[in-house]
């Protein structure tokens, strides 16, 4: 459609435009960005809900998680037990719905203390020439050892509790964080306007304050999503074979271990916690695949 | 070219010595005497005097590690503290399922995933590539173990097609070994499929808007031909690469599916010295697998120059 000739002072001194070109929607704030990255309006409603089904676990028809009832034991589930009950009577819809209090804790825990270790590891890396050499000999050596064994190795030496298990998680996920961000650096080490700072005097410390950590937080935001989905795995592994966290806490491995014994004979022990889990880090991935598209377009084109 | 080699080879020498320095370290970086770490909760003070001893404590830290390297080196792993039996006899006996395991992963996942990679990239935005990659997505947010019940369940609970666990060695003949490596193989594969399928998806995407595509399509070369010829061995490297470094997903995963599966290997092996802290054991199968990890990088670094001529060192 072509547009009619108009007057131009007329166009600057009418307000609203003519009719021919109606407003585009430009659909913009909070909103338009959800509309514009299905995944992440997805990923981050999913991860939202099972984050306040963690935080009012209490308020959602459960009964206390670890209470035992030996006489009611393996029922199937019902309107009553939604879940079914466990070899010692537990209410599994119960312990499904706390046990999200201890996946997410470890995994947003992992993420945050991976990132941040991570992010000083490689900036330092990046900027101290000397330094960078060891660290990422350091890096490679840990690398070389499969995350998951690492993460029981550590296990296997210390007692089971949920924030050993974090740390042991966090030290296996450092390395992968740390070479992320020291490439990160690097490569804007040489870009024109860090030359600019440096030409203009600007401090080190000034330098890494202003240019580079602002540039870094993008591509780290992509990684903790993909680093507390990852934690959660982990963690469900280790409290599966007995490595993770004390099995007094209802933590969906700890459910599935303890459902393992029964699972040809009364499989939806395993089924709802593995389900729960699932859904979880389908969610947390979904949100890391959509905020990789939409904050780093060069990463989503390699992968 | 030979100078590269032998540089690459080098390199993996600091590498595998801080992965030594870092097994041999973890007794020492938990909290608390190591030889009561070791003796663990119900030892008496004589088991833990016992240890104490084997382990030599009395003698420097840097000493006690140069002993210890070299014992390795000679194939000493140690002697596990719970069956008193050499490591390296009981990494033996328990090595065959493990490979096996791994063996057929490898090769499944592989044949599996490169044309799945290759179609999707293929049918770019069709619902087949949606398709490919939903089901990456999913088998990377599925734990293993999860898998593999599930399939068990489905295939040989209900279907009855498959026996549901336990392992027949390779000496039984071909058929009861496949039979029993097949559910084990296909849910450790999972999250390695969709690794490479992902990997080959994104490098044959790039590869197929190089000119030499176009010209071999102006020249009137079969799809097939284009796809499997001329494309997938230019992107070979990446997902070459992918391979190598997603088998660090199969050692890790093997450990769990070798519990769900019931198979006597490395895996059970390893959950077995968890529980009973068996601090030798645990070390010797982490540094093997670490092991086997590095130099198996380190092989694939060194075919590259097979897969692409261009590189050059």
């Amino acid at each position: 459609m072509s547009a009619p000739a108009i007057d131009p002072t007329k166009v600057a001194a009418a307000a609203p435009m003519p009719d021919i070109m109606p407003p585009v929607k430009a659909r913009k704030g909070f909103w338009g960005f959800m509309y514009r990255n299905p995944t992440i309006a997805v990923g981050g409603t999913i991860l939202l809900l099972m984050v306040l089904m963690a935080i009012f676990a209490p308020y959602l028809g459960t009964t206390d998680p670890t209470a035992l009832a030996p006489a009611r034991r393996t029922r199937e589930p019902s309107a009553q037990y939604w879940f079914g009950t466990d070899m010692l009577g537990r209410d599994v819809y119960s312990r499904v719905i706390y046990g999200a209090r201890v996946s997410l804790f470890v995994g947003f825990a992992v993420a945050i203390c991976a990132s941040i270790v991570g992010l000083a590891i490689g900036v330092v890396s990046g900027f101290v020439r000397w330094a960078d050499g060891i660290i990422m000999r350091i890096m490679d050596g840990l690398m070389s050892i499969p995350s998951i064994l690492l993460a029981i190795a550590l296990m296997a030496l210390t007692r089971g509790s949920v924030g050993n298990v974090i740390l042991a998680i966090t030290v296996a996920e450092i390395p992968r964080v740390s070479r992320l961000v020291r490439g990160v650096v690097l490569s804007l080490r040489e870009q024109p306007y860090v030359d600019a700072a440096v030409a203009a005097g600007t401090r080190t410390p000034i330098i890494i304050w202003r240019h580079i950590l602002p540039n870094t937080i993008a591509p780290m935001t992509v990684q903790a999503t993909y680093v507390c989905a990852s934690a959660m795995i982990v963690e469900s592994i280790l409290s599966f074979i007995g490595a993770g966290t004390p099995p007094i806490i209802p933590s969906w491995g700890n459910i599935m271990a303890e459902g393992r014994a029964l699972w040809q004979v009364k499989p939806y022990i395993v089924f709802f916690p593995a389900l729960f889990l699932s859904i979880t880090v389908l969610a947390v991935n979904l949100l890391g695949d959509g905020l990789r598209d939409a904050l780093d377009p060069r990463m989503a084109k390699r992968l | 070219m030979f100078a590269y080699i032998v540089r690459r080879v080098l390199a993996t020498i600091p590498v595998m010595a801080i992965v030594a320095l870092f097994v041999f370290s973890l007794l020492y970086i938990a909290p608390g005497d190591p030889a009561a770490v070791i003796a663990g909760d119900q030892a008496t003070p004589e088991d833990v005097e016992r240890i104490r001893q084997s382990l030599g404590l009395d003698r420097p830290y840097l000493v006690r590690f140069g002993e210890w390297v070299f014992r390795i080196l000679r194939g000493d792993l140690g002697v596990s503290i719970f069956t008193n039996l050499p490591v390296s006899l009981m990494i033996q006996q328990r090595i065959e399922p493990t490979l096996s395991l791994m063996v057929v992963t490898l090769l499944l996942a592989v044949t599996i995933a490169v044309p799945m990679g290759v179609v999707a990239a293929w049918k770019a935005g069709t619902w087949i590539d949606n398709a490919v990659m939903s089901f990456a997505v999913l088998s990377f947010s599925v734990p293993v173990f999860v898998v593999g019940y599930l399939l068990a369940y489905i295939f040989a609970l209900e279907l009855d097609w498959l026996p549901v666990q336990g392992y027949t060695p390779f000496s039984n003949g071909f058929g009861p070994w496949i039979q029993n490596l097949i559910l084990p193989a296909v849910a450790l594969g999972s999250v390695y499929i969709a690794l490479i399928a992902r990997i080959t998806r994104a490098t044959m995407l790039e590869v197929l808007q190089q000119d030499y595509i176009r010209t071999a399509r102006a020249k009137g070369a079969g799809q097939r031909s284009i796809l499997f010829l001329h494309a997938l061995k230019n992107a070979a490297v990446p997902i070459v690469t992918v391979i190598g470094i997603g088998i660090a997903l199969l050692i890790g995963g093997a450990v769990v599916t070798e519990s769900v599966f019931a198979i006597p290997g490395l895996g059970r092996l390893t959950v077995d010295a968890i529980l009973r802290r068996d601090y030798p054991v645990i070390q010797g199968v982490v540094l093997l697998f670490s092991f086997v990890y590095v130099l198996v990088n380190l092989a694939i670094d060194l075919l590259y120059t097979l897969f692409d001529p261009r590189i050059r060192y």
